[in-house]
């Protein structure tokens, strides 16, 4: 923004390798991450905390998983939904069978089984890319939207098929206000932040990107394409889980297996591509665009007194996204994120461009 | 031979799954080839639209998801169409309309894209998917719409002398095969002894190359596209005929990406080979190998043809990556 790096020198190597080098940048990440922990729960309402904030939360940890197999990892996937929905159900049956347990634990433990079951669907990948492996991952979500639908031990033999979760309790802190679903929500979702970044620049972030970039060249230079693909698929399937859990217990409260199908995955494909590719940042993006603009398009037309049924905004919403998707591929393939880049470039440089 | 014994492995087990309720006794040999047919029409249809995708990969390298939405739109455009005029007019008025489509598309998504990857290019007809589910239904309506091809659909009683009971067949669903089999029978002859099929193939090869000797490339794009438009409207005539023009149609018609690329991508032969296997084979699945599955397991109802496509697809994958018909794919650094 309006600042200059101007005579910050780094003089260690710890100074050099922090995820925010720039002490302005710091400055404003410590004054973002107070505004939202003290003072958006303070002042919002709890429509804005349930029908925004709660499915941004969420949504963005997904989105940061699944760009860490596709922007990342160039392994495209749209099934990631299913993966979500691994998390939800292994959550479930834990919290089911072993009450006792924390959920924190239980978080953890339904990523690893979404982590497992990612890595499976990720197998083939091995022998096949791009286009073939879409199918691959495509398979993938059919067959699980079937698991959960058939077999009526993930759903506790329950006769409609959908399940009913209680409130999440930590510690004797039971998470049932929005207020409180918030912050226990952004807490999660910065820890899962700081290790995305983290593993993004370490050199499992910088073997996935050689097998995106050309996968031959990468193996040639001694990369093992079946770690770096099946850790990429591990990863991204542990964020997804999480993600598919939460949003289970914390946003959705009670779902049937239609929760996690082929339509969520599509959005959350659309989030990066709109957000950004390979960009942790374009993940938050993207997931405020798509948790956004349904309720925009829904109050517009409201707004400037043009009727208009529920059938047609639906439908508008499809075309704009469409629209949108082929806009930003042509426009700026690298999303919002590289648009907020540049926006950031230019106004450092401002008003003296050369 | 001796380097292909997983694919024969995998199709000698299929074969053995394919004959086994027959050997076993557990269905009677008519209900059985009632089965079978059932398959091979619906693998008719899956090989229509999957011809579609491969047309496409085939002359612009385009993997095109959006194949499904296509169906939608021309069969919701002809349903709608033929409440105002005749049959024939309205699939006319179709194929004009999908043909001014490939233009729009070529226009607006492809020509800014080219040279683009093959994964952005994919992304990009994922946009179009999403536009024309949202523009075909505000356009031309949501509801459920019939598609009265003037056929008869009571099924007819053939071979009673063969089999105990006779079998059912469907008259529709001979007239939709026969078509399917004519469409091919024209499409083999458009790309084989015409100048412009022949300009395809070549674009087909090797884009530089047909450029270089003077084939305009974004006019075989239009072709192309629209070819695999009016094999998109074939598709859905009949399968709206069949079923009834609803969203749920381009879901059907994503089970033509299993079957493409168990073909091979790039052969419209593995296209429709392709899709009578899969048509077959999850037929009998969900017939003969889902009650038993429902029965061992304690599950809440068949359905596995949901997802049967997929993992046979995938099976066929493991062992021959490039599918059946396909090329041999070489990476060089």
């Amino acid at each position: 923004m309006f600042y200059r790096e101007n005579g910050q020198f780094k003089s260690s190597y710890a100074a050099d390798q922090q995820l925010l080098p720039i002490l302005q940048d710091r400055v404003f990440m410590v004054a973002l991450v107070a505004f939202a922990f003290v003072v958006v729960p303070l002042v919002v309402s709890d429509y804005v905390f349930l029908s925004l904030l709660i499915p941004f939360l969420i949504l963005a940890l997904a989105a940061i998983g699944l760009n860490l197999v596709v922007g990342y990892c160039g392994q495209i996937s749209i099934g990631h939904a299913a993966f979500m929905a691994v998390g939800a159900y292994a959550a479930y049956n834990l919290v089911l069978r072993i009450p006792q347990l924390n959920f924190l634990i239980v978080l953890v433990l339904a990523g690893l089984v979404a982590a497992a079951v990612g890595m499976l669907f990720g197998i083939p990948s091995l022998r096949i890319k791009g286009l073939y492996l879409a199918v691959a991952t495509l398979g993938a979500q059919f067959f699980m939207d079937w698991l959960f639908a058939r077999v009526k031990w993930f759903t506790n033999y329950a006769h409609s098929g959908s399940v009913q979760t209680a409130p999440v309790e930590l510690f004797g802190w039971s998470i049932d206000s929005p207020q409180e679903k918030y912050v226990f929500l952004l807490a999660v979702l910065i820890l899962f932040t700081v290790i995305a970044r983290n593993l993004v620049r370490g050199h499992i972030g910088r073997a996935w990107m050689a097998m995106r970039d050309m996968d031959v060249a990468a193996e040639v230079i001694g990369i093992r394409p079946v770690y770096a693909k099946l850790s990429a698929f591990a990863v991204s399937s542990f964020f997804v889980g999480v993600a598919g859990a939460l949003w289970g217990f914390v946003h959705l409260g009670s779902w049937e297996p239609a929760a996690f199908n082929l339509t969520l995955s599509l959005n959350l494909l659309f989030m990066i591509i709109i957000g950004g590719m390979g960009s942790i940042l374009g993940s938050f993006f993207g997931a405020a665009f798509i948790v956004v603009l349904p309720i925009v398009l829904n109050q517009l037309p409201q707004f400037l007194g043009i009727p208009m049924s529920t059938a047609m905004i639906s439908h508008l919403e499809f075309m704009i996204f469409g629209a949108l998707i082929v806009f930003f591929l042509i426009v700026e393939p690298h999303g919002l994120a590289r648009l907020w880049a540049i926006g950031k470039e230019k106004l450092r440089l401002w008003p003296f461009p050369h | 031979m001796a380097r292909n014994w997983p694919v024969v492995l995998l199709c000698a087990a299929l074969l053995v799954g394919l004959a086994l309720p027959l050997a076993t006794g557990a269905s009677p040999p008519g209900f059985y080839v009632e089965v079978l047919l059932g398959g091979l029409m619906t693998g008719v249809l899956y090989s229509l639209v999957a011809m579609g995708f491969a047309l496409i990969f085939k002359a612009s390298g385009v993997f095109n998801f959006a194949q499904g939405a296509m169906v939608l739109f021309a069969a919701l455009a002809v349903a709608r169409l033929a409440e105002r005029m005749p049959l024939w007019a309205a699939i006319l008025l179709g194929i004009v309309v999908m043909i001014a489509l490939a233009f729009v598309i070529e226009r607006v998504v492809l020509r800014p894209l080219v040279n683009q990857e093959g994964i952005a290019l994919f992304m990009a007809t994922l946009g179009v998917t999403f536009f024309l589910d949202g523009f075909g239904q505000t356009v031309w309506g949501s509801d459920i719409y019939k598609i009265d091809l003037g056929i008869a659909k009571e099924p007819v009683m053939v071979l009673q002398g063969l089999f105990q009971g006779g079998i059912l067949i469907n008259k529709e669903d001979v007239a939709a095969a026969l078509v399917a089999v004519a469409l091919v029978a024209v499409l083999a002859l458009f790309f084989q002894k015409t100048a412009t099929g022949r300009a395809l193939r070549a674009v087909a090869d090797d884009h530089q190359a047909a450029q270089s000797i003077g084939i305009p490339l974004n006019r075989m794009w239009v072709i192309v596209w629209s070819v695999a438009g009016i094999v998109a409207l074939v598709a859905g005539v009949i399968w709206g005929s069949r079923l009834g023009v609803q969203f749920s149609v381009s879901l059907v018609a994503l089970k033509a990406l299993p079957v493409v690329i168990l073909g091979g991508l790039t052969s419209v032969t593995g296209a429709i080979v392709g899709g009578l296997i899969i048509g077959v084979g999850e037929k009998m699945a969900e017939v003969f190998l889902g009650p038993v599955l429902v029965k061992t397991f304690d599950l809440a109802g068949g359905g596995i043809e949901n997802w049967f496509a997929y993992v046979l697809a995938l099976l066929f994958l493991l062992v021959r990556p490039q599918g059946l018909f396909g090329e041999k794919h070489i990476d060089r650094v």
